[in-house]
Parts: structure tokens; sequence; C-alpha cells
């Protein structure tokens, strides 16, 4: 699996929250990914990039391009400092906040990617790492 | 900085200050020869010459460009610099007002001081140190001046994006264009609320075709808005939604729940009249729409 291009940026403000979107945009973009499939991966990157800011206090997000074979997908990875994640199975329940949100966020982003992995210790932070192929 | 020895500069400066202020106004002139159109003349003449007035009658109390006795002439730089910014000059150009005063300066410097070789290397550096203070306040001065226009541009587009417009009689419409960030949101919602009053509207429709992301956010925030117009007697439509906002929406999970929603503003409009109790009735038929 190749990695064809790597942008990092950081999460840790609303300005930046635009800037996120607009550079997996891009990224999606140029993979060649239907509009609908833009739509999804960059609204999962939204809702990430979002709970970066709010949960763990901002971070920083790497974006891949990557290839294998006729395969593209775009790897989008997520690492805050924050208070980490007591327990992964209840946050990614629909409906389930500590905030005052809609509780989707986590749940929705899932569904929009190909897969979505939650690595977290309490106290530590988190790390997520999500990707969506293109069929 | 207080300096030792009181300096010469403010008695030369003060015995040829028109001379000073001839070449320095042919020098700037020649430097600006292509930005003519930006200033006039006269003013550049007032400006030089209230600068160097300024700048002798500092140079005689105190030689720290930073005090109290150079407060005046800060503040006349500072006006200077705001108005370069609104005209158009670069900061470059603009800390060239004060930078290209040295060479006719130290061209007096040097013929008044020639015999005495330490004093002209002393006043050349202390009117260096104090022109480059004098310059690189201008530059901020400049700044300032950029970010200001900056911050008033974001307000204005704040204000600007999210405008109300009555589409009918006891219709609102409410196109909203761009990021949804809390701060707009607000202003949105404010100005929805407060247009429901005013018109007494019945039905007010609120367009996303211009919302590139709906995400759970932007979808609570929509929620919200509804349920406040709807506390305030107002029913409200959501169109606007393209196929890869409703997929995506479907895939978060957001339940939009009896929200009226509609793909095309037209088709909005046309239940939102139909509420009202408006028929529409085309005259000529066969007629299409041109």
């Amino acid at each position: 699996m190749g990695v064809e291009r790597v942008e990092h940026l950081p999460v840790r403000t609303d300005e930046d929250l635009v800037r996120a979107r607009q550079a997996v945009r891009e990224a999606a973009v140029a993979l060649g990914f239907s509009l609908v499939d833009q739509t999804k991966i960059v609204t999962a990157a939204s809702e990430l990039a979002r709970n970066t800011i709010i949960h763990g206090g901002g971070g920083d997000l790497k974006v891949e391009r990557l290839r294998e074979g006729a395969r593209s997908a775009v790897r989008l990875t997520f690492v805050d400092r924050g208070p980490g994640i007591a327990n992964v199975e209840q946050a990614l329940r629909d409906g389930y906040t500590t905030g005052t949100g809609l509780g989707l966020g986590l749940g929705g982003a899932r569904r929009l990617m190909s897969d979505l992995s939650i690595s977290s210790r309490p106290a530590e932070g988190t790390t997520i790492v999500a990707i969506r192929w293109r069929q | 900085m207080p300096e030792a020895a009181p300096t010469r500069l403010p008695d030369i400066l003060g015995r040829h200050q028109q001379e000073i202020l001839d070449d320095w106004l042919k020098l700037q002139a020649e430097t600006f020869s292509r930005r003519r159109d930006l200033i006039s003349d006269e003013e550049l003449k007032q400006q030089s010459a209230s600068f160097l007035q300024g700048l002798r009658s500092a140079a005689a109390t105190d030689l720290d460009p930073r005090g109290p006795a150079w407060q005046g002439v800060r503040d006349l730089l500072g006006e200077i610099s705001t108005s370069r910014v609104r005209q158009g000059f670069s900061p470059s150009e603009t800390a060239t007002f004060v930078f290209s005063l040295k060479q006719p300066l130290f061209a007096r410097l040097n013929r008044e001081l020639a015999s005495d070789t330490r004093a002209l290397a002393e006043e050349t550096w202390t009117a260096t140190r104090l022109l480059d203070a004098l310059g690189l306040h201008t530059t901020e001065v400049y700044q300032r001046g950029r970010e200001q226009v900056i911050v008033r541009q974001q307000q204005d587009l704040l204000e600007l994006s999210t405008p109300v417009v009555e589409l009918w009689e006891g219709v609102l419409a409410l196109p909203l264009i761009g990021t949804l960030d809390s701060s707009r949101t607000q202003v949105v919602m404010e100005s929805l609320l407060q247009q429901i009053v005013d018109t007494k509207a019945g039905v007010a429709i609120i367009d996303i075709t211009g919302v590139p992301t709906v995400d759970t956010l932007v979808a609570q925030h929509l929620l919200k808005t509804v349920a406040a117009a709807r506390l305030m007697g107002a029913d409200c439509i959501i169109s606007g939604i393209r196929p890869q906002i409703a997929q995506t929406i479907v895939h978060l999970g957001v339940d939009l729940g009896d929200v009226v929603t509609k793909s095309s503003l037209a088709d909005a409009l046309t239940i939102a009249l139909n509420r009202a109790g408006w028929v529409v009735t085309r005259t000529a038929p066969g007629q299409a729409a041109r």
C-alpha cells in the first residue's frame, strides 16, 4: 500500500476545522471519489475534528492519500492528548454524549467511512484512524 | 536610553530644514513616481514638513523614540501610515517614507561635521537609530490597520451572509451560504426570529443549498432554529437538500423528525403558499417560463 501524499494539519480552533474540511475534500476530489462519497468523507472528518477540539482539547490531523493497485483510499488520523475515552463501546453508541451534542458524531463517522478504529487511554489521549476506500 | 553627549541633530535639522525637506521630497518623488495617482504632491509635502518639524523638536528633548517626547511624532506617523493603508500603498512603500530621509539628512551631517569624524559617526548612529525605530513603527501601525480592515470585513460578511428575505406575504426565506459555525448560527437564528416578529410570517423556508457540509452540529443548529421558530408560531421548511447531503444525513443517523424538507426552494415556496392559503394561477396556458 503506497502513500501518495501526506498532509499535517492542526485541529485546535474553528478556523482549523474549516481548513481541515477543505484539505480532506481536496484529497477526496484528487483521488476521484464521487460527489456523494466526497460529502460523506468530509462530513466524517468534520465530526471527528470537532470531537478532537471539544473532547480532546485540540490535536492534529494527518490526511493521507493511499494507492494499492487500482484501488485508492483516504486515511484520516486524529491525535489528541486529551482525557481519553473511558468506554469506547459506549462512545460509539448513537445518542450517547458527554457534551451537549446529538451524540451521533462518532457512530455516524464510523458509518460514513469504510473503517474506523479508536485507541484511547484515559488521561493520555485518543487516536482515531478512519479510512475510506474508493469502490 | 539617555545620551551622554547632547546631540547636534536638532541644530543641524533646524538650520537646514528647507534644504533637507526639498531634497527629501525630490527623493520621494523619484521613488514614488509610479504612485502619483495615490497621493497628491501637496499632501506629501505637508506630511514631510510636519514630520521634519516633529523630529527636530523631539530630538531636542529626548533621544528615546519610545519616550513621551516622541508621542507627537509617533501619532503623526500613525496617521500617515493609516492613510497609506487606505490609499493602497504597500508596507515597504509606507516605511520608505521615513527611511528615505536618511540620505538627505546624512549628506548634511557629512558636510557639517566633516572635520570631526568621531562626532559624525556618533550623530549618524543616533539618526539611524531614531529613523529605524520610527520606520518600524510605521510598519507596525500599517499592519494593525490591515488587521482592522480584516476584522471589519469578517463582521460585514457575518451580517451579509445571513439575509432574511420576504418571498411573499407571510413567507420568509433564509438562504444559508457557507459553513455554519456557532457564532454565525447565532446571528442567523436571531435575524430569522426577529423577522418572524416584524413580518408576522407564518412560514419560514431555510434553504441550505449553499451549505457544503451538514454534520451533526449543523443539523442540531437547524433543528434548534426550527424549534425556536415554531415556539413563535411559524412553521419551518428546510429546502435545498441535495442527494449527497440526504445520504450523509441518513448515515449520520440524524432524525429530522416532523420537519418538512424539500429538495428545491421552488418546491418549498409552493408548499408555503399553499399553507398560507394562496393559489397561483397561470393566465396564459402553454407559455413556458422563459
